[in-house]
């Protein structure tokens, strides 16, 4: 699905991305996990096409198409999907709009006719209910003033309303409460298919309770230092990361 | 939701920069000669058949204009209009007084056609079968040039009482209401471009709304710049008798050309008590090219005069077009209790420069205005609101609130608010808030990670921006002028 070969990325003068490599199979689900400022965001944003970053050399496979000259939406209509750490407020459009609107957008990109107001409605209630989210969460503006928790689980709905083919998940644990992670976890555990693929990107183990990994990968210094099963996560709950910390810097 | 995507549809099928509605008709047309002096005033009132009292109401209007000085205080700039090279008075050869929509040259009709303007009766009773209700159909008065060419559903309309037909009609038809009510909101002494209005304005619409009537249907009037440097003379009075209501849109194009066009209305709403005015505007007047060249020079003075107790006007505008929008649809709150309201969304782009916004002047009692501006600056260009907020001393417990809201695109533009607030008296209360923002990369970025081109994005960001007031525009125009907003950003994102 993804391979991600001998990429290396910058910010101004700064080099975050090292010669990273990555591979994520067909209906695998990797975790990424690693300290502050290890570069875990920067991949996710790489990955998903965000400006302002600097690809110096590698490639971004995405079955077998390198994407990184694609803009975000082409890279979107080929079935990428970003829940974002911080999703983003858009005053007065509805998010039943919204949903359209992108839905619609890919659909065009991809050459499939517009989808009928029911077939519409259909999608969105299951996805809705995949998440537990009230209708009328969807007549209110794309999350403005939804706390930190309701925008996190609105992108996941999100995510299941436009059934994407490789989706990473940035920090989505963060500012969950229990229940909410559980309802998060579930939605993206009924998503889990053999067509599709996660990256799922956390500081904690707690989130890999509930979205149990194939592979855990930890990150450092802008790169991978350590890759195994799932209990490698565990394995990091014990012992923090500070020897790879300190392995990079010295 | 239907009109988002349909926003998104058009500015796809649509080559960026291009405006769509710029193509001129050979129509013949008759003229004025060129250049204006007493004379010109009264070749255009001969042309009209106007009574002796308003062709010396022009020409007093003349003189005045002849001691004014052009207005200098707006944030806008221009070169000098050169009055004696323009025409003022242009009229398709064929369209003296039709009587009927088949003696409507079939040319005009094509023009109205092309602007997707619907003059045919039948045909709009056609497409509505089914959902036949009166309210779904807009009468509609064609302003072309200098003259109207029809006026739709007259009949039914006369049934319900109300009168709706061209100003110069109704000067033959109504002198007694329209030497009662004309130049009372807005004085031919008023300021410069009224002034000259008042000399030489050459159509426009007249409504007027006989006691306890509710309109049938909305009124609209589409006004058509067709012929080469000629300015035209918008004049445009309604009025809404002791507890009627009316609803009225007017929408404006016009050809692409090199020189700039005039176009310098006035336009007067009189609500008595207990009255109802709405009058919205989409104006999309010629903006110009990519390189500031030619567009239309918007100078209109529109006033709304609550003259009786408990009456309302709401003012809703749509503002994309035009090379400079010089405009300020205000409200004189007379009567106690009554209401001014304003909605407004100007977007510039290129080159284009607005400085529009309204006043509220507060004389009654128990006054109330709300103020709700929305302002987007792409590409090039300048967009000013310009507000004033007044009570007199005897207008105790007037309130008032404004919001203003600038959205830039890019890094060339500007937004600028300059409000004017004055309480004369201690139970007023007036409340300003005012905005600034741009469209944020992140926000850009995560519609598009969502799946919406640059253009899309941006078209879907604005339209959430401008939803307040775009909810305010009769349902049949809202969807237009959502499409509207996206085609005029067209090409504001890199």
């Amino acid at each position: 699905m993804l391979d991600v070969r001998n990429l290396s990325v910058s910010i101004g003068d700064r080099e975050i991305l090292k010669d990273f490599n990555l591979t994520v199979a067909d209906g695998e689900v990797a975790a990424i996990m690693g300290p502050n400022g290890s570069g875990k965001s920067t991949l996710s944003y790489v990955i998903a096409g965000k400006p302002d970053y600097e690809v110096t050399s590698g490639e971004v496979l995405l079955d077998g198409e390198n994407i990184l000259d694609l803009s975000p939406d082409e890279r979107a209509a080929r079935g990428v999907f970003l829940a974002f750490q911080y999703p983003v407020e858009i005053p007065g459009v509805t998010t039943m709009t919204f949903l359209k609107a992108t839905l619609n957008a890919i659909r065009k990109q991809r050459g499939e006719p517009e989808l009928s107001i029911p077939d519409f409605m259909k999608r969105v209630n299951a996805a809705a209910a995949k998440l537990d989210i009230k209708s009328d969460l969807l007549k209110r503006a794309v999350n403005v003033g939804f706390s930190g928790g309701e925008k996190k689980r609105m992108d996941i709905f999100q995510m299941a309303f436009l059934e994407p083919r490789f989706a990473i998940l940035d920090e989505t644990d963060s500012g969950l409460d229990i229940d909410a992670l559980r309802i998060v976890a579930d939605g993206v555990n009924a998503l889990r298919t053999k067509g599709r693929s996660f990256l799922v990107i956390t500081h904690y183990q707690r989130l890999l309770e509930y979205i149990v990994p194939d592979k855990v990968h930890v990150m450092a210094g802008g790169r991978i230092v350590r890759s195994g099963g799932k209990e490698l996560a565990l394995e990091l709950e014990k012992n923090g990361y500070r020897d790879y910390v300190e392995a990079e810097v010295a | 939701m239907a009109a988002v995507q349909e926003t998104i549809d058009r500015v796809k099928s649509i080559d960026v920069s291009e405006y769509k509605y710029g193509f001129f008709s050979e129509i013949e047309s008759e003229k004025a000669p060129k250049g204006l002096n007493e004379d010109i005033v009264r070749f255009i009132s001969a042309k009209k058949n106007e009574p002796e009292w308003l062709t010396e109401w022009r020409l007093e209007a003349y003189r005045r204009w002849l001691t004014m000085q052009e207005p200098r205080w707006a944030r806008v700039a221009y070169e000098p209009i050169p009055y004696q090279e323009l025409y003022y008075y242009a009229a398709p050869k064929t369209a003296a007084g039709p009587k009927s929509l088949d003696e409507v040259d079939p040319e005009l009709l094509k023009v109205y056609e092309k602007l997707g303007i619907p003059l045919n009766e039948r045909a709009i009773l056609a497409g509505v079968e089914g959902a036949a209700e009166a309210s779904s159909r807009v009468a509609v008065d064609a302003v072309f040039d200098s003259v109207s060419v029809i006026t739709t559903f007259k009949e039914e309309l006369a049934k319900a009482g109300v009168i709706f037909c061209s100003i110069s009609e109704a000067v033959r038809t109504h002198p007694e209401l329209v030497r009662k009510y004309l130049g009372s909101v807005v004085p031919p002494t008023d300021n410069f471009f009224a002034t000259l209005n008042s000399a030489v304005f050459s159509d426009g619409s007249f409504v007027y709304v006989p006691p306890g009537v509710r309109c049938p249907m909305e009124l609209s009037t589409y006004f058509r710049i067709n012929e080469k440097n000629t300015g035209q003379f918008e004049r445009t009075l309604i009025i809404a008798d002791k507890g009627a209501y009316v609803s009225y849109l007017e929408g404006c194009t016009a050809p692409k050309r090199d020189e700039n066009q005039l176009h310098a209305a006035v336009v007067e709403l009189i609500a008595l008590d207990d009255a109802e005015i709405k009058y919205s505007t989409v104006q999309n007047w010629y903006p110009g090219d990519a390189a500031g060249k030619g567009g239309v020079y918007n100078f209109v003075t529109k006033r709304g005069d609550c003259r009786g107790a408990n009456s309302k006007i709401s003012w809703t505008q749509v503002e994309t077009g035009s090379a400079i929008t010089w405009k300020y649809p205000s409200c004189i709150l007379r009567g106690d209790n009554s209401r001014g309201e304003f909605y407004s969304i100007a977007i510039s782009n290129g080159h284009q420069q607005v400085d529009s916004g309204t006043k509220m002047i507060h004389l009654g009692k128990n006054t109330t205005s709300r103020v709700i501006s929305k302002g987007i600056a792409a590409g090039a260009s300048q967009n000013t609101y310009r507000g004033q907020v007044s009570s007199h001393r005897k207008a105790t417990g007037a309130r008032n609130f404004t919001n203003c809201d600038s959205l830039l695109i890019g890094n060339d533009c500007g937004a600028h608010t300059v409000p004017y607030i004055e309480a004369h008296n201690h139970s007023t209360q007036f409340e300003h808030e005012a905005t600034t923002s741009k469209i944020s990369e992140d926000q850009l970025f995560y519609c598009m990670q969502r799946g919406l081109d640059a253009e899309e994005a941006t078209a879907l960001i604005v339209n959430g921006f401008v939803r307040d007031v775009l909810q305010q525009l009769p349902m049949e125009f809202a969807v237009e002028a959502q499409k509207l907003i996206a085609v005029s950003l067209e090409g504001s994102v890199g």
